[in-house]
């Protein structure tokens, strides 16, 4: 959907694994540079899955696993692919790697792949993982590649769980499934507590994401922007 | 007046930079200019100013909505009876303070939720009191089912504050109407106490209920059945309706009421007529519109609804409500005189499509001025674009008219 401009990072000479300049590109996607709410990446999927905690949480580990393999691949091939045909050959890795993840959830996690239908299969069209590819992964070496595509991916799982914590307690009174406001709150049976109808609609993820970029812009100083 | 004057002069050094308290300022200021004409004085741009501001302006509405507030405080306890069928032998003040018992504590928990927000709000960010709530904590409980939770209005009211507003930057910058955005939280968070027929009328611990009883609000009967039943306790005249006495939210039965608000608000010069009145007319046309093709109607429900005569509309649901009290909000609005109509017109005529179009949404006022609140910026910017091109084309043949 979005691509960014290709900033090429000059490799330098060998760093030890966990350098401060690589523990950067793990750590900057979780807070000053998240792919959902600073740059606002892959918001679709966000609304769609994260109604309850446990599809939301499938959902990250499978992009966790999609976007650190494709950008380990895509760095490792980068100097063969030919630069007109750069897109397509990232899709195709892209698609298998989703496919993978479809095949084994199908497996293994049957109920949850029935939950989450079309949306492990759009992983393909997830604006993040385009865009790490193309940004980070055509011009870095092996080892950056994975740690940029796994900081990423968590940082879209962090924000993705948040979301559903929220909106799966408020609309639905479980986490994961199991009951935490007791039975007996609601006015069903003779309590007082209702559950929140409009957290289960599309707009109360839109809002909550919202509200997430909020406190962040308003605790995080490097996001502040100039007047 | 003397004493309480001489007692803020009194307590001011406390609150000012320095002072004990300088923190909570924002709060002293909201009391004292709340009770006296504020002091402060411009400090650039144009001196000349008018002697109203924008607490008085806000007063101004409140006083406009009381008519509203005491029918819908009558009419809660009226209905009440009627339903146990026992209206004929209570009087006037049975209902009345029947009626206070429950629409109070909808008021004070609107205004308690709302303005400790706000003054959190303005403490934190450390800007002066904004008015704005003055009004909204005041629509809120008129537009909310009597039969409401008050812990779900406290959380509405905390919706509409932060999302409908602060997020904005506070009065005057906020997009939708706050009130609105609180009921259509409710709405949409807890369908079954906001809409349907159980709630619009406080039967709770009483069992003993007329016969035929029905709590739904004519717009209900309509979207359910096409027709107004006759058999229930409450009689959906149109004179009734006028009046106000039928069920339905606190505030809004009653378009007498409303009527004498609208006139208060236009003789004060606060509410734009121009929107009430092409909101009328917008409404007449939709529901005219309606009239002329009611035989193409999908389903005979839908077909009574729509043959429903053009005029009737207006005196149902929410409609001279919202039209009076909320399309005429001055900061959702249309600001340009033009654009007025045109946002006029639109919420009344899409009140009236929504209302009958959706049997799930039977008060389509709501959604139809949320719509509008969101195109107004749209309507100004085209209004002002057409002025300037309008005026520029004038200047360009009155300069070429000068040239030959």
């Amino acid at each position: 959907m979005s691509t960014e401009t290709v900033d090429k990072k000059l490799v330098k000479e060998s760093e030890p694994l966990f350098s401060k300049k690589n523990r950067k590109l793990l750590s900057d996607p979780l807070d000053d540079n998240n792919p959902i709410t600073v740059q606002v990446l892959g918001i679709c999927s966000a609304l769609a899955i994260t109604v309850q905690l446990k599809p939301a949480v499938v959902m990250s580990l499978s992009v966790l696993f999609v976007m650190g393999a494709g950008n380990v691949i895509i760095s490792l091939i980068r100097n063969l692919i030919p630069q007109r045909v750069r897109i397509i050959v990232m899709l195709t890795v892209v698609a298998s790697l989703v496919i993978l993840v479809d095949q084994v959830l199908k497996a293994y996690l049957f109920d949850v792949s029935k939950q989450l239908s079309v949306f492990i299969g759009l992983i393909i069209t997830n604006c993040i993982i385009m865009g790490r590819f193309e940004a980070f992964a055509m011009g870095n070496g092996l080892w950056k590649s994975f740690l940029d595509g796994i900081g990423n991916a968590a940082g879209y799982g962090v924000i993705l769980i948040m979301v559903s914590v929220f909106r799966e307690f408020f609309g639905t009174g479980t986490l994961w499934g199991i009951q935490l406001i007791p039975e007996s709150w609601y006015m069903s049976n003779g309590g007082f507590y209702s559950d929140n109808g409009m957290m289960l609609l599309p707009p109360m993820a839109l809002i909550s994401v919202a509200l997430i970029i909020w406190v962040q812009r308003a605790n995080n100083r490097k996001l502040i922007e100039d007047k | 007046m003397k004493f309480l004057h001489d007692t803020i002069k009194k307590i001011e050094p406390n609150f000012e930079k320095g002072g004990k308290f300088e923190k909570l300022y924002p709060l002293f200021d909201g009391f004292k200019t709340f009770a006296f004409v504020p002091e402060h004085t411009a400090h650039t741009g144009a001196h000349l100013r008018d002697g109203i501001d924008l607490k008085r302006t806000m007063v101004t509405v409140i006083i406009a909505l009381i008519p509203a507030l005491i029918f819908g405080m009558w009419n809660v306890g009226y209905q009440h009876y009627l339903a146990l069928g026992v209206a004929d032998q209570m009087t006037f003040l049975d209902n009345i303070i029947y009626g206070s018992i429950k629409v109070i504590p909808m008021v004070i928990v609107s205004y308690a939720v709302g303005l400790a927000i706000e003054f959190a709000f303005c403490i934190y960010k450390g800007h002066q009191i904004n008015e704005g709530y003055l009004v909204t904590g005041m629509l809120i409980p008129l537009i909310m089912p009597v039969d409401l939770p008050l812990w779900m209005l406290a959380v509405s009211v905390i919706f509409a504050v932060v999302i409908g507003k602060e997020v904005f930057g506070g009065t005057g910058m906020n997009i939708l109407n706050p009130a609105l955005t609180a009921r259509v939280f409710a709405f949409f968070a807890y369908p079954s106490y906001m809409s349907g027929e159980k709630v619009w009328i406080n039967t709770a611990g009483s069992e003993s209920l007329v016969d035929g009883y029905s709590g739904a609000t004519a717009l209900g009967h309509l979207a359910n059945s096409g027709t107004l039943p006759t058999d229930t306790q409450a009689t959906y005249s149109a004179f009734n309706m006028f009046m106000g006495v039928i069920p339905g939210s606190v505030g809004e039965t009653s378009t007498l009421m409303i009527l004498i608000g609208a006139f208060i608000l236009i003789l004060a010069g606060i509410g734009s007529w121009k929107i009430m009145l092409s909101g009328v007319v917008g409404a007449l046309a939709m529901g005219g519109i309606f009239n002329l093709f009611a035989q193409y109607a999908i389903s005979p429900e839908q077909q009574a609804f729509m043959a429903v005569p053009a005029w009737q509309q207006l005196i149902m649901g929410g409609f001279a409500f919202g039209i009076v009290f909320m399309a005429t909000d001055p900061v959702s609005a249309a600001q340009t005189e033009r654009g007025k109509w045109i946002y006029g017109f639109l919420v009344g005529f899409f009140a009236i499509m929504i209302r009958v179009f959706n049997p799930a949404y039977p008060e389509g006022i709501m959604l139809a001025i949320l719509l509008m609140n969101v195109f107004a910026p749209l309507i100004d910017h085209y209004v002002v674009q057409g002025n300037i091109k309008r005026r520029m084309k004038r200047a360009e043949t009155q300069l070429q008219t000068a040239n030959a």
